[in-house]
């Protein structure tokens, strides 16, 4: 049987950057593909491709066994390609109806279609178990059925060949189980799914075959029963991976942050944080586990006096951090900063660095009143110190004056990094420092953080990721709903008792 | 080796030579249009605007005014803050030099005087500014709907005050005349080659001062920094520690000095009173300006005196060329906003492919 969709020695560069180079792989009919690989290593450059919002270079796209030159999106669903992407395509305030219909509207009166479309998306929801009500609104549904709604609008347009982009991130477990019900339904019924991830686990559960990509180029083709998580981890990062990093004996100095009783209510009385109690000591990480959206944000953003508390007490090496009598928290990140607290920022392009300054420019973010002389910026100091973080937290490509949006995510959080621990804290707050981060760069992360630790540095972190927490802490605090449900030291790390304190089951 | 993204000679210079080169090539075609010959009328503005020394100085004269405006309008767009009323800012600061010079022209020395003239200007540009300023920063209201508004409260503002300066018996809607005193030195008494009784007067130098100032503050200093952080990303300015209303209201207070400044080439350079309406759309100017000259120093020069030749130029053409009306340089001005602001981009795309197209051939060969 011809395969649905052919890779011929695909290139694509983006200035200096192959994106993709010389990449060949066939997808069978009826199969669940998995494309995996680090970030950076051209998995979405060649969707991209397929899905006609990029032109290679070179080389040929062989769909149904025609060579077809994708100019457009628009080409690409006319062909049977749809695409369901990280981030939803939906207009938030429109019906699902709506949602499909947008693009595909069919002419100036839209009453006979939109009664057309709907019986035939309940005809599509039946036959393939998709449970969503088409004349709900998109924002009163929840994350996975806005991907529901999502793949609804690819069959609705009758797409074959279906590529999901990491369609797991977001989801919930349940949700995952659920998502993956219907892919094997779409296998069943003859359609072809590509499946882009970084999850080794969801490659074992689903997939039938995989091409592991790195560096732009395809490093391995394997059919999934043949293969192990560890095998593709190796072959997607190009070397073995280390197990357990390692660190000094757990042996905890004094406390340096304790937060009691901490508060915090939105603008609409809403409580976003109730009661929360923690205490950080010198030498250690606590880990806060938890879902993501169940306070810990807030909670970070109070430690690092990006937002003001409600009600409680926290305190650093004793003293009362400066909260009381403010009226806003307008330069109060920087009154923290003086006191020896570094922050790595959960969302890095939001808060950790200005895209569109450059490595050098960032490097001194936050930090830009002490590099100074009588006001002006003492540029050799900053080049000779930023030159020396490069190195020493092996940033690529070792430019510091390349704007860091250029930069892949891994290497813009090694300038975050670098950054905040060359600065010498006394207490170190990082959010989530891997997300969106490749393998190899999580590793390089993790050394930083563990070196810090064995230096006695207080470091709290926030993880959404079982694995890093597990990897990182040395006690870990579970939060839910805006609280604190649970504590355990590393070695009584337990996945089901840590998933039923995330769920907010409460200490018993 | 490919690229996507153009080097800084490509978006600093070629872009925008042939940004305004296609301005004036359509410019150049209305002209043709309205029977005159687009190459002679070239010349002639030319000829009036830059070679003809006297010329040259006044279009230096109308470029000091601009530089100022140009100033006033990049360094809030450095901050993320579109400051549309630098017109009502200069206007205002027209009002405080002429309330020093109306109080004290009589008693006061030059030394004295000019200084405080100038003071004065900047404070009430300043202060006509912060409002805005301090709405933005503290209540979220738009700039760019206030300083709009702010235009239109200055202009009626100034209507009022105005009439109520014009001396008895004088039919002319502008204050009186400030003595002798009150005269800014003229370029023209140490550089004899400008001609005598041209307007081109200390403010130029003044002009120079500000962008050298400006330059050092936006690019060498952590405050220019914090500045430009706040205008890109406000969250990870705040991150960083940037007071970020404070920041508005400063940089706003800035600006509206700067665009009160203008006021003192005008007023003291040229006319010395206070008339309605003085300003003349050199606030508005400002805002293409900062636009073209993409808010660096050099940019900022360099548009100001485009623009200050093509009102001299433009003059001196319509008298010549009598099928070319006067308002020929209103509608070059705006081709050239046109193409500058609004389209600045519009080459890059095939300029990119030009410079990849050269590269690969270069290094085959």
């Amino acid at each position: 049987m011809q395969p649905a969709v052919e890779f011929r020695n695909i290139s694509k560069a983006f200035g200096p950057v192959r994106a993709n180079a010389d990449v060949s792989f066939s997808i069978a009919k009826g199969s669940i593909h998995g494309v995996i690989g680090e970030n950076g290593a051209g998995k979405s450059t060649l969707m991209s491709i397929l899905y006609g919002y990029y032109h290679a270079d070179s080389g040929q796209l062989v769909i149904n066994g025609a060579e077809q030159k994708i100019r457009s999106s628009q080409e690409a669903i006319a062909l049977g390609i749809g695409m369901v992407h990280q981030h939803f395509m939906l207009v938030e305030n429109m019906t699902v109806l709506d949602n499909v219909m947008l693009g595909a509207e069919g002419g100036f009166k839209l009453s006979k279609k939109r009664a057309e479309t709907e019986a035939k998306l309940r005809e599509i929801c039946t036959r393939y178990h998709l449970d969503v009500d088409p004349l709900a609104t998109i924002s009163d549904l929840s994350v996975g059925a806005q991907q529901r709604v999502e793949i609804l609008k690819q069959i609705y347009r009758s797409a074959d060949i279906l590529i999901l982009d990491e369609p797991t991130a977001v989801l919930t477990t349940q949700e995952i189980a659920s998502l993956f019900d219907i892919l094997r339904l779409f296998k069943e019924q003859g359609k072809t799914i590509i499946l882009i991830t970084h999850k080794l686990g969801e490659i074992m559960d689903i997939t039938d075959q995989v091409t592991v990509m790195r560096a732009g180029r395809v490093a391995g083709a394997v059919a999934t029963r043949d293969t192990s998580k560890e095998q593709l981890a190796n072959m997607m990062v190009g070397r073995p991976i280390e197990g357990n990093l390692p660190r000094k004996p757990y042996q905890p100095g004094a406390p340096v942050l304790q937060v009691d009783g901490l508060q915090l209510k939105d603008a609409n009385g809403v409580q976003l944080l109730a009661d929360i109690g923690l205490t950080v000591r010198a030498g250690e990480i606590v880990a806060i586990a938890g879902v993501s959206g169940n306070g810990q944000s807030e909670l970070m953003e109070i430690l690092s006096g990006m937002r003001l508390p409600s009600a409680g007490s926290v305190t650093m090496d004793g003293k009362a951090l400066p909260f009381a009598g403010r009226s806003n928290a307008d330069g109060l990140p920087a009154v923290f900063r003086a006191l020896g607290i570094g922050h790595v920022p959960e969302d890095r392009l939001r808060d950790g660095v200005i895209k569109d300054f450059t490595v050098m420019q960032n490097t001194v973010f936050g930090y830009q009143d002490r590099v100074t002389k009588r006001g002006l910026f003492d540029f050799d100091a900053i080049a000779r110190r930023c030159a020396h973080l490069l190195e020493q937290f092996d940033v690529r490509p070792k430019d510091p004056n390349v704007r860091i949006g250029l930069l892949s995510g891994g290497n813009q959080q090694k300038v975050v990094i670098a950054r905040e621990v060359s600065a010498a804290p006394k207490l170190m707050l990082v959010g989530q420092p891997t997300r969106g981060v490749d393998i190899g760069t999580i590793e390089s992360i993790h050394t930083q953080l563990l070196r810090l630790r064995d230096e006695g540095v207080a470091i709290l972190l926030v993880s959404t990721e079982l694995e890093e927490v597990r990897a990182l802490a040395d006690r870990i605090v579970v939060m839910s709903g805006g609280r604190v449900t649970g504590e355990l030291p590393i070695d009584e790390f337990d996945t089901t008792r840590i998933g039923l304190l995330m769920g907010g089951m409460h200490k018993s | 080796m490919k690229t996507t993204e153009l080097p800084r000679w490509a978006s600093g210079f070629v872009l925008p030579v042939l940004n305004l080169l296609s301005a004036l090539l359509v410019s150049a075609l209305v002209i043709h249009l309205l029977g005159e010959s687009p190459l002679e009328s070239l010349q002639i503005l030319v000829n009036s605007a830059v070679v003809n020394p006297e010329g040259l100085s006044y279009t230096l004269f109308y470029a000091s005014t601009f530089v100022f405006t140009g100033l006033a309008v990049s360094i809030a767009m450095k901050a993320g803050l579109f400051n549309i009323g630098a017109e009502g800012q200069m206007y205002l600061g027209g009002l405080g030099l002429t309330l020093a010079m109306l109080s004290f022209d009589a008693t006061l020395s030059a030394w004295l005087l000019i200084p405080l003239a100038i003071v004065a200007s900047a404070l009430f540009g300043a202060g006509w500014a912060f409002i805005p300023g301090y709405l933005q920063a503290k209540r979220g209201s738009h700039v760019v709907v206030t300083t709009i508004m702010f235009n239109f409260i200055a202009a009626g503002l100034m209507n009022f005050l105005i009439l109520k300066m014009v001396p008895e018996g004088d039919q002319n809607p502008a204050s009186r005349v400030f003595s002798d005193a009150a005269a800014i030195p003229q370029l023209s008494t140490w550089l004899p080659f400008f001609g005598e009784n041209t307007p081109l007067n200390l403010a130029f130098l003044l002009a120079i001062v500000a962008l050298a100032i400006y330059w050092v503050a936006v690019s060498r200093s952590s405050w220019g920094y914090k500045l430009a952080a706040t205008g890109l990303n406000a969250h990870a300015a705040h991150y960083a520690g940037v007071r970020i209303s404070r920041t508005i209201i400063v940089t706003m207070l800035i600006s509206g000095g700067l665009a009160g400044l203008a006021a003192v080439n005008s007023i003291l350079g040229s006319t010395h009173y206070l008339s309605l309406n003085f300003p003349a759309g050199a606030g508005f100017i400002g805002i293409a300006i900062a636009l073209m000259g993409r808010q660096h120093p050099v940019g900022i020069l360099l548009s100001s005196v485009l623009f200050g030749a093509l009102i001299q130029g433009g003059f001196d053409l319509s008298l010549e060329k009598p099928n070319i009306p006067q308002e020929t340089f209103i509608f070059i001005q705006g081709l050239i906003i046109l193409f500058c602001g609004a389209m600045e981009n519009m080459y890059a795309p095939a300029f990119l492919k030009l410079i990849n197209a050269a590269r690969s051939s270069g290094s085959k060969g």
